[in-house]
């Protein structure tokens, strides 16, 4: 079995992500004899195989069980009862979350945002996404676990995952068919469709907006031994997922993207990071890229042009982290998803050192419709300093949760109209690491001159408390730190020790100046963009929800965490004693 | 104008071993000099018992963990009677060795020394009420009060705390610098 497996992927180290997931899938967990036999089947050390093993949360090196359900656990999914779905679950298991089941069948735990947040609370069994859980479905599920039926037999109807279209523009709208926009750019050339993309003024749709031109054009000109094209599917902030909705429906207009962008670089293999949590799209995607080489739109010679191009699908494993451009190369060569410093940049030193352009779905989406009409075209929507439209993935309370499209510039109090949001007290765009903004800025416009964002739209009405919003956010950044630098790894499980301290009511003022003191030190010492970002939630809110964290204060005085009374009940029970010199005075008042 | 006040310093060793103080006093001929810019108050070094009976002290060096009900009560005195409150040492700032115990149950530790350990098993656990009752873990002082500085070392070099002192007497934010700021 291991063998058919590393021979698939020719023993090649770069590729052991997915052979350690076939391994896992096919082995059920890693176990220290698979890790062993991989690593001399790669020939790599065997610390480097365990290395990226035990990185990724949905890789495992201990037995999890033949059913591990995970539950999404987005502030998102939390609004819609996941937790107690949840509990409900393990209690029916006689089950704690996290432990595996005494007879091996089954473990339950939570997972960061698995992209499903229109149609949560959600969770992936066997890494399989099933969205819209009830207390019915728990029930079944349940069942269904304890009976040992494999998955296929479960109700197909609960795997089905909803579009949610709820606004199309040019993109999700597009009714091209295959290998036009191709066809139209192969005809132009390189460098004439270069020139279109930067007439295009089209801007990078990961978040930070970097002039797609620009990079291409760098691109092609660094010198190496070959070129690559990597689209980055790792959708992972939390709250996003319209990358899913495009490779859903509009996969076609995504590979034309990247396969216009390796013929202005002079690419000929690419590859899309698929997160592992869009396990379930990778069949569809498959036959998508067969029928494109079956078309002639993809492989040697497209269209008859003597251009040779191919794309392969990586998958990821649950880490937030690889969404980063530089971890995500990492993790495509088969190694742990830490962030690289940067300077060089991947378009001159990416993919295995090479000069690589790395893309937002999205992007390439835009390119390959620039391709076809023009960039003159594409600039005529959207406004002057950010052309084009945006997906937005919008959640939380609306009537109509789902994907919208508008031409950049839409104001947030339409996009409030559109999805039937009422009395909305914050929303939180462009993820955690994004901002969060209350009512008094609702008129404010979705552009990079005013707030760019990478499409989470996560709305928070007056019935929910904004503290337990940003709390879930720093649980998550305080799980998804790589580990790698210090300042992060301990910074933001100091932020989470805090945003605990102060919701179990022990919180203090030197508490809120100790969150400012780790947000300065995040920012200038952490190694990459998650620890930069981390504090932001709390940070935004501290200023536009103050009361949300000082109603939640003890004093104004120091408190410590913890009840130091209670610290002392183990020696009261060994010793009988309950004198006045067996118990602490709890409060500051009394203690003097 | 009368003559610059001196500062008052207090200090105190809770779950320490004394190693702290021990660094203190290699300031040496130093010390001379120090008397000159302070005046103790409770110290092991006046044997001054309670803290503050002549006014607020300005400094107050902990040493030490806390590791007890007694440890509670010494630092809140501390803290209240402290315009400044220092962790002095490994064990205040992170709760040092004493904290190794922190991995196991507090309950299994004593019944293992006070039941099962032969030599000691025939006067069962302690329970005079003039002993302080442990707490279930060790905790660094920082946990317990705000702490305002933080001097690492185990101990700190007397050097550091040389000049940490001068420092914060000069109305200077210590830094200690390469050489001087160690955690070992």
């Amino acid at each position: 079995m291991l063998t058919d497996i590393l021979d698939r992927h020719r023993r090649d180290g770069t590729r052991l992500m997915q052979i350690l997931r076939e391994a896992q899938e096919a082995l059920g967990w890693l176990s220290p004899a698979t890790i062993t036999a991989i690593a001399s089947g790669i020939g790599w050390p065997r610390a480097k195989v365990e290395g990226t093993a035990s990185f990724y949360s949905f890789f495992h090196t201990r037995p999890m069980g033949e059913y591990r359900v995970l539950w999404s656990d987005n502030i998102t999914d939390r609004m819609l009862g996941n937790l107690d779905l949840m509990q409900a679950m393990c209690q029916k298991l006689w089950l704690e979350p996290g432990r595996v089941s005494e007879d091996g069948l089954v473990s339950v735990d939570t997972t960061s945002c698995t992209g499903m947040c229109d149609q949560g609370p959600a969770v992936l069994v066997n890494y399989r996404a099933i969205p819209r859980m009830t207390r019915e479905r728990v029930e079944l599920m349940v069942e269904l676990i304890r009976a040992r039926k494999p998955l296929a037999d479960w109700p197909a109807d609960w795997f089905v995952i909803e579009d949610n279209i709820r606004r199309a523009d040019i993109l999700l709208g597009n009714r091209m068919a295959p290998g036009e926009a191709l066809g139209a750019a192969l005809a132009a050339g390189a460098d004439a469709m270069l020139a279109e993309i930067r007439t295009s003024q089209l801007r990078g749709r990961g978040g930070a907006g970097f002039a797609t031109g620009l990079k291409w054009e760098a691109c092609r000109q660094a010198r190496g031994t070959a070129h690559y094209v990597i689209c980055n599917a790792d959708e992972g902030e939390p709250g996003t997922f319209k990358d899913r909705v495009l490779l859903t429906r509009q996969p076609d207009l995504v590979f034309e993207g990247m396969t216009i962008a390796a013929h202005i670089i002079g690419a000929r293999r690419g590859y899309v990071y698929l997160r592992g949590e869009y396990r379930y799209l990778l069949e569809s995607l498959e036959s998508v890229l067969a029928a494109r080489r079956a078309a002639g739109l993809l492989g040697a010679d497209i269209l008859g042009k003597g251009f040779d191009f191919d794309i392969e699908i990586h998958l990821g494993a649950g880490a937030y982290v690889c969404g980063e451009e530089s971890a995500l190369i990492e993790s495509l060569e088969g190694k742990r998803g830490v962030p690289r410093n940067r300077p060089p940049y991947p378009v001159t030193h990416g993919f295995l050192n090479q000069p690589t352009v790395v893309n937002n779905v999205e992007t390439f989406a835009a390119a390959a419709l620039i391709a076809a009409r023009g960039g003159d075209w594409y600039r005529s929507f959207g406004t002057p300093r950010s052309a084009g439209t945006k997906i937005l993935s919008v959640s939380g309370d609306c009537a109509r949760p789902g994907v919208y499209e508008y031409p950049f510039g839409v104001s947030v109090r339409q996009v409030l109209a559109d999805c039937g949001a009422h009395d909305s007290q914050a929303v939180q765009i462009s993820g955690p690491s994004g901002i969060c903004i209350g009512p008094d800025e609702f008129d404010r416009r979705i552009a990079f001159e005013d707030i760019p964002t990478a499409g989470a739209f996560m709305i928070f009405d007056i019935r929910r408390d904004i503290f337990d919003v940003v709390r879930n956010f720093i649980h998550f950044f305080a799980h998804e730190s790589c580990g790698f630098c210090t300042p992060c790894r301990v910074g933001t499980t100091l932020l989470k020790n805090l945003m605990d301290k102060i919701a179990a009511g022990h919180g203090t003022r030197y508490d809120i100046d100790e969150i400012y003191q780790l947000n300065r030190v995040l920012r200038t010492a952490a190694h990459c963009g998650l620890g930069h970002t981390a504090a932001n939630p709390l940070v935004h809110t501290l200023e536009k929800f103050r009361p949300a964290y000082e109603r939640r204060l003890k004093s104004m005085e120091f408190e410590p965490a913890f009840d130091l009374d209670a610290a002392l009940s183990e020696a009261r029970q060994m010793t009988g004693r309950d004198d006045a010199g067996a118990h602490l005075a709890t409060d500051t008042e009394n203690a003097r | 104008m009368t003559e610059a006040r001196k500062f008052r310093i207090a200090t105190a060793s809770l779950a320490g071993c004394f190693g702290c103080h021990m660094s203190f006093l290699d300031i040496d001929e130093k010390l001379l000099d120090l008397l000159q810019l302070v005046d103790f108050d409770r110290t092991p070094l006046t044997d001054i018992k309670t803290i503050g009976l002549r006014g607020p002290c300005d400094i107050g060096l902990i040493e030490g963990g806390v590791c007890n009900a007694e440890n509670v009560h010494v630092l809140r005195e501390f803290r209240a009677h402290c315009k400044i409150l220092v962790a002095m040492g490994a064990c205040a700032v992170n709760g040092g060795l004493p904290a190794q115990r922190n991995h196991l149950d507090l309950r299994d530790i004593l019944s293992e020394v006070y039941h099962t350990e032969a030599g000691l098993a025939h006067g069962g656990i302690p329970n005079d009420p003039e002993l302080p009752l442990p707490l279930n873990e060790v905790h660094p002082i920082h946990e317990v009060v705000k702490v305002d500085y933080f001097l690492p070392g185990c101990p700190p070099p007397a050097d550091a705390i040389w000049k940490f002192l001068t420092d914060l007497i000069a109305g200077r934010t210590p830094r200690l610098g390469h050489g001087l700021l160690r955690y070992d």
